[in-house]
């Protein structure tokens, strides 16, 4: 009897210990197979040239570009926002109010929304609401910003990624030794002082693991912007708000599901799927090791 | 955090009008939050009201003929055609046969993983695992949509011999990688979080540590481990780029995981960006959209409120 239960034991152990191993090999797999292919492929030319021969040869430029452009302008709308609102659940309101819990029970549930439903509420409220209005009230009706363009892509993609930068802003606001705040009201300091000069100040790694986070989501996601901005191919640049862009997810989207010969863009594609995973991961390396740190000195504190 | 009583008297003096600006421009941002998500619902479900109102959507969809089988037989899903043909069960199927596949891989992984690191893992393994399933989800989903349609759908028909290259288990394969990591973090933060004392208590009693993970580390944690499955559907329900690369799209009514299939998700990105606006098409798609919105909120509900009720047990309130 008692070995039967040592020998079950043994075999539970080791199946969860199975599980474990093969999803550190699905990722390894993943990573490994990107790596091969699209190591080799990787240049200057690829990563400053322009698509040539129907995508097939040149390089990513105008994607990486637009990606980038994308990326910051959603970064400008989010972070205001999304550090306010972190301010106001944390600093301002009263814990346990009505409120409060409504607030943390709508980033739960606009963390949960499908990516593609942010695309139709771009489609819908940014492009035809916000954007027909715009152009009624500035451009004497003329289609100016009631069409997919780099703006729309960017502010959906904020909403998108509000509820990570409020998420991470609050835990460093969290992280703040009540006993600072407390030592700054002693002083004579108003709530906003506290706030500006003794919170935000002791937040600012914390703040900053959450603009990256946000950034590397928003980098990958592709459902979001494919009917708000995001193009097929451009020959230009964007340089104007109400530009359409090239991004490199949907490019990498285009690339393998669009293509007349799969095999001839097969070098490009890996190189452009390495490219975008270096530059994910890069990013949520970073913002893992920072927020590994402020939890070090919230288990301090 | 309360404010000092003496305030009125420290802040005699002080530019009180920006200092209430100020508070007021804080407490919108937050109140944005709630609006963000009432707008969403809100425009999605505008575009997707005058199929249930509009006369004119009528003539060609209802939501009763999109429900039934046309004359003749069978549903077919053809929006684009001559005469357009919107049946819904093919892609009620497509979507939750993929969803199916994905879960039956990735609930048993996740769960099995995550036993692993909160009670059997030696420290420095566990610092090892958790970065590695942050990864995985940090990988963007059109890069898993892409390894699932070159790479996993090649080895797959090279190994099987499926007739259709693009199929359910190839999509939902992939579909799990993105589960993965969401049922693993609730349900590991959900098992770390049983108090020591619980498994003193067992082995103190004679249990051994598998007796012990299995049987009241695993029961105690169980609203958290449900939690991260329900939020594990939310997402492979929603869930469209990998679907879209890597199921084949076509619309068919058939539970075989080996054939083709069509979800939600994946109609709405195939075929938005070329629908005439304001045209039964679009806002049959706005419908479909409405109804997912709709699906994974009360799924994220649920899964939260199993969160909450996990913390109350934990905490004797319960």
């Amino acid at each position: 009897m008692k070995r039967w239960i040592k020998f079950v034991g043994l075999g539970f152990t080791t199946l969860t210990g199975l599980a474990c191993l093969i999803i550190v090999a699905m990722l390894v797999l993943i990573l490994g197979n990107v790596v091969i292919h699209g190591g080799p492929r990787l240049s200057w030319e690829f990563v400053s040239g322009e698509p040539r021969a129907g995508m097939t040869e040149g390089g990513i430029f105008p994607a990486i570009f637009g990606t980038v452009a994308l990326v910051l302008l959603m970064t400008l709308a989010v972070v205001p926002l999304g550090v306010a609102a972190a301010i106001y659940l944390h600093e301002y309101a009263r814990q346990g109010s009505q409120l409060v819990h409504l607030v943390r029970l709508a980033l739960h549930n606009l963390a949960g929304v499908p990516a593609i439903v942010f695309g139709m509420f771009g489609l819908g409220f940014f492009i035809k609401f916000v954007g027909s209005g715009v152009d009624r009230a500035f451009f004497r009706g003329q289609l100016t910003f009631a069409q997919p363009c780099i703006l729309w892509a960017a502010l959906t993609l904020a909403v998108l990624t509000l509820p990570t930068v409020v998420v991470a802003t609050e835990e460093a606001l969290r992280a703040v030794p009540r006993s600072y705040r407390e030592a700054a009201y002693a002083a004579g300091a108003t709530r906003w002082q506290v706030v500006q000069h003794v919170v935000l100040p002791q937040s600012v790694a914390g703040i900053l693991t959450g603009t990256i986070l946000a950034v590397s989501r928003g980098a990958g996601e592709v459902a979001p912007i494919m009917f708000t901005g995001a193009a097929y191919y451009l020959p230009y640049l964007p340089k104007k708000l109400n530009d359409q862009f090239m991004e490199l997810g949907y490019h990498i989207y285009v690339l393998t599901t669009q293509s007349p010969d799969v095999e001839a863009t097969k070098p490009i594609l890996y190189a452009t799927v390495l490219l975008l995973l270096a530059l994910t991961f890069a990013l949520n390396l970073v913002a893992i090791l920072v927020r590994s740190s402020i939890r070090r000195k919230l288990r301090g504190a | 955090m309360d404010r000092p009583r003496n305030e009125r008297l420290l802040l005699k003096g002080k530019p009180r009008i920006i200092e209430a600006l100020l508070e007021t421009a804080v407490r919108s941002s937050a109140f944005l939050v709630i609006a963000a998500l009432a707008l969403i619902f809100f425009f999605v479900a505008k575009e997707a009201l005058p199929l249930l109102t509009s006369a004119e959507v009528h003539e060609e969809a209802t939501l009763w003929t999109m429900l039934q089988a046309r004359e003749g037989g069978g549903f077919v899903w053809q929006p684009a055609s001559e005469k357009p043909k919107y049946s819904l069960p093919p892609l009620v199927v497509g979507t939750l046969k993929v969803t199916l596949v994905a879960l039956l891989m990735a609930i048993p992984l996740a769960i099995l993983a995550a036993i692993f690191t909160s009670e059997f893992a030696p420290q420095q393994l566990r610092e090892l695992v958790k970065p590695a399933v942050e990864m995985l989800a940090g990988i963007p989903s059109v890069v898993i949509g892409f390894f699932a349609l070159i790479v996993v759908a090649t080895w797959l028909q090279e190994a099987f011999g499926f007739t259709f290259r693009l199929n359910a288990i190839t999509a939902g394969i992939g579909l799990s990688l993105a589960v993965i990591p969401i049922v693993y973090t609730v349900a590991e933060d959900a098992l770390s979080a049983v108090p020591q004392a619980f498994r003193d208590g067992s082995l103190a009693l004679g249990a051994n540590r598998w007796q012990t993970a299995w049987r009241v580390v695993l029961p105690a944690a169980m609203p958290g481990v449900f939690a991260g499955c329900v939020l594990g559907f939310g997402r492979a329900i929603g869930e469209t780029m990998i679907v879209l690369m890597a199921s084949g799209n076509a619309a068919m009514m058939s539970w075989n995981p080996a054939e083709s299939f069509r979800s939600f998700s994946a109609t709405i990105a195939a075929e938005l960006g070329e629908v005439v606006y304001g045209s039964p098409h679009y806002h049959v798609l706005f419908f479909i959209g409405a109804f997912l919105f709709i699906i994974t909120f009360l799924l994220n509900l649920a899964g939260h409120w199993y969160v909450g009720r996990l913390r109350a047990r934990l905490e004797g309130k319960l």
